[in-house]
């Protein structure tokens, strides 16, 4: 099973024909995905090479999804054309399929043009947005996968860990340390470092959760916001499968932004600290390290008796 | 991206929110005749910088660090008292609550006429970032440290969220106005500022604003007293003239060197410099060296497709911070090959002739490549096989625990 994205999943990809668009899609193709073409406005009719094989590409996402049929899409879309993309999509699910999985993995995205977007998709129930500046979300299969997003696929593998994190190369460190204990990966969502996004954290553990595949789940947050805080009472109350938890940013001083848009400590508001302590309120297993996570996780493990 | 009250207030009056009139100055001349200008009785005396507190904050001798005044923002009765002031204030160095012991140099001051002030309110409009919407937050205890109002008094806060798609609506006026007992003229004046304050928020892409007080004058007008703004830098793309508010004094130096390289750098009072990948690896990096006993220099994020150029600049940009004892790389390869990195460094510690130890912990693509590169050359290069490691390693290459 695993969560919202099929390993077989039917994949478009937005501004296809620029720079990061184009290098991305390779790398998917590369890993698996089913990418079935892709969408920029005045260039449809077009064709894009990924790994050898000419793809096409659409003027409108209304049109790409008619021809195909996709599941998902994902967006590498310049910031300021970015959240209107993001509302092309969902629109276009919507009214189509009336469902859909948007992966929006720019940064930069102006903070109110978020604010209009995740109000536009939230009006369309069937779609998810997950991002944006995020490292995407992938569902590793038996040799390939749906890779959707920027992260280095062969450091994954199928298994049974659920991970969500708003962080990219934290979420590798944490797939590696879930490797290390010979444990492969159900679903990773990178939901992204921005203060106002889409899919949740709660979202994510309510999937996996339901989901027969996943049999335990990691969890990464960082400084800013209160997301974390809420998530751990709610799996509290929600979650019966094991959590293993680890938040970035302890050492980060007040009021200075931390690379991510949203990681910034605000009126003593949203530090690691209130964070961790909300995780072991909680019941989640806590490495004080991202080193230990494997170790963590493995304990938790034992301690279900899932080892 | 901060802005000064002068230029926060200067916007608000251009978008039809009435402020008391005021005149920029950066000397004590310019203060007088503004003074002069002003014809008022009464004027404030503020000092212009980018932190809260000012009031309450005490003003150094920049050198000799002797104590020249308390207050950074003074009420000025007399020519001569703004004299005094203006003086004591300019060029000096203004320490509050938000500034750290160091304080800041206070280049520029405000002079406003005085105002007749019947009540004190606080107003503010931010992005909520649970609730994805714009956020107006309004209380009847003006003047006040905010937090401090919403730990003891919460119920005094009143919030109204906008939804997006439908803009700030008249019920939520009306609703705001009466929750702070505003009736007749002062409701009026009231509904019309926030009207202009939520259309110039959403049009300038505000990050925050807030204007503590806004006050109720003696003859029911709604007027901003102070103006706290900042701009989401995201949408820096979209307005041309933040560039002439921009003041490059009130930031670091090498932050923006930084930013305009694509690196991601904010310096910290520590000795053991990072350089990483991705901003959640660089700050669960911080936070391992203090785990272990060290203390982190700096946050460095290398984003995720550096180029041999950049992982140059940004050793370059740690090594200028005196207290940096030595370094800990933490790459997690993804797009970005570890092999190309390994030769970054190698580069770098060539180019920068680095006298500092270097713990490189490499992880991901081509991380076999990468370390065999490593290992192939003479520097003084030690390499760590997790972050725990690596971690552990500089801080006893450093001497140990600090």
């Amino acid at each position: 099973m695993a969560i919202w994205i099929e390993e077989d999943a039917k994949v478009l990809v937005q501004g296809i024909t620029g720079k990061q668009g184009q290098f991305h899609a390779d790398k998917m193709v590369e890993y698996g995905t089913q990418i079935v073409g892709g969408c920029t406005p005045g260039k449809g009719g077009q064709s894009v090479d990924l790994q050898g094989k000419p793809f096409p590409v659409w003027d409108s996402m209304f049109e790409a999804i008619e021809a195909t049929n996709a599941d998902a899409t994902v967006i590498y879309v310049p910031p300021p054309f970015a959240a209107e993309a993001i509302m092309e999509a969902a629109d276009a699910f919507d009214t189509i399929k009336g469902e859909g999985i948007v992966v929006c993995i720019t940064e930069g995205i102006p903070t109110l043009d978020m604010v209009k977007a995740v109000a536009f998709v939230e009006n369309r129930p069937g779609v998810r947005l997950i991002g944006p500046n995020c490292p995407g979300i992938i569902t590793p299969g038996d040799g390939g996968g749906a890779k959707i997003g920027i992260m280095p696929g062969h450091i994954h593998a199928k298994g049974r860990i659920g991970i969500v994190s708003k962080s990219g190369t934290l979420t590798y460190e944490a797939v590696a340390q879930t490797m290390s204990i010979n444990e492969g990966q159900s679903t990773c969502v990178g939901i992204g470092g921005d203060p106002v996004n889409g899919t949740g954290f709660i979202e994510c553990l309510a999937a996996f959760e339901a989901d027969e595949q996943t049999e335990a789940i990691v969890m990464i947050g960082e400084i800013g916001g209160n997301a974390e805080q809420e998530a751990a009472a709610w799996a509290k109350e929600h979650v019966t499968k094991p959590i293993v938890g680890f938040v970035a940013g302890a050492t980060a001083p007040p009021g200075k932004r931390m690379g991510h848009a949203g990681a910034i400590i605000s009126g003593g508001k949203g530090t690691a600290e209130e964070k961790f302590a909300a995780f072991e309120a909680a019941g989640i297993a806590c490495a004080k390290d991202p080193s230990e996570l494997g170790a963590v996780l493995l304990e938790s493990l034992k301690a279900a008796g899932l080892r | 991206m901060n802005i000064h009250e002068y230029q926060g207030k200067a916007l608000l009056k251009a978008n039809g929110v009435p402020v008391p009139e005021g005149v920029h100055c950066t000397t004590v001349e310019a203060a007088l005749a503004a003074y002069d200008h002003l014809g008022s009785k009464v004027v404030a005396v503020k000092s212009q910088i980018h932190a809260g507190g000012r009031g309450k904050g005490t003003l150094y001798h920049p050198e000799s660090r002797e104590h020249v005044m308390d207050g950074g923002v003074k009420i000025a009765f007399s020519r001569d008292e703004v004299n005094t002031y203006a003086a004591n204030i300019l060029g000096n160095v203004l320490v509050t609550i938000q500034t750290g012991d160091e304080g800041k140099i206070v280049n520029n001051l405000y002079v406003e006429a005085g105002c007749d002030i019947a009540h004190e309110y606080y107003l503010a409009i931010l992005v909520d970032r649970e609730d994805k919407s714009v956020l107006i937050m309004a209380s009847t205890e003006g003047g006040m440290d905010i937090e401090h109002v919403a730990e003891t008094t919460p119920e005094k806060i009143h919030k109204i969220s906008v939804d997006p798609n439908a803009g700030l609506l008249g019920y939520q006026k009306r609703d705001l106005a009466l929750a702070l007992g505003l009736t007749g003229q002062a409701h009026k004046s009231f509904g019309k500022a926030l009207s202009s304050m939520y259309t110039m928020f959403v049009a300038s892409d505000c990050a925050m604003l807030e204007i503590n007080p806004l006050v109720k004058t003696g003859d029911e007008q709604i007027v901003a007293l102070d103006a706290k703004i900042s701009f989401d830098e995201n949408a820096e793309f979209r307005h041309k003239n933040w560039d002439e508010l921009r003041d490059l004094s009130e930031e670091e130096d090498v932050e923006i060197r930084a930013k305009e390289t694509g690196l991601s750098y904010v310096k910290l009072d520590g000795n053991i410099g990072c350089l990483v990948n991705g901003a959640g690896l660089a700050m669960a990096t911080m936070d391992v060296i203090k785990l272990y006993g060290g203390e982190p220099a700096n946050f460095l994020d290398v984003g995720g497709g550096a180029n041999e150029e950049q992982v140059k600049t940004a050793f370059s940009i740690i090594l200028e911070d005196p207290n940096v004892k030595g370094i800990l790389v933490n790459i997690f390869g993804g797009i970005m090959r570890c092999d190309i990195i390994a030769r970054g460094v190698i580069a770098a510690t060539e180019a920068l002739d680095l006298d500092v130890p270097l713990v490189v912990r490499l992880a991901g693509t081509n991380v076999d490549e990468g370390k065999a590169i490593l290992a192939a050359s003479d520097l003084n290069i030690h390499p760590a096989d997790d972050l725990a490691e690596g971690a552990q390693r500089i801080v006893e290459l450093i001497g140990g625990v600090a």
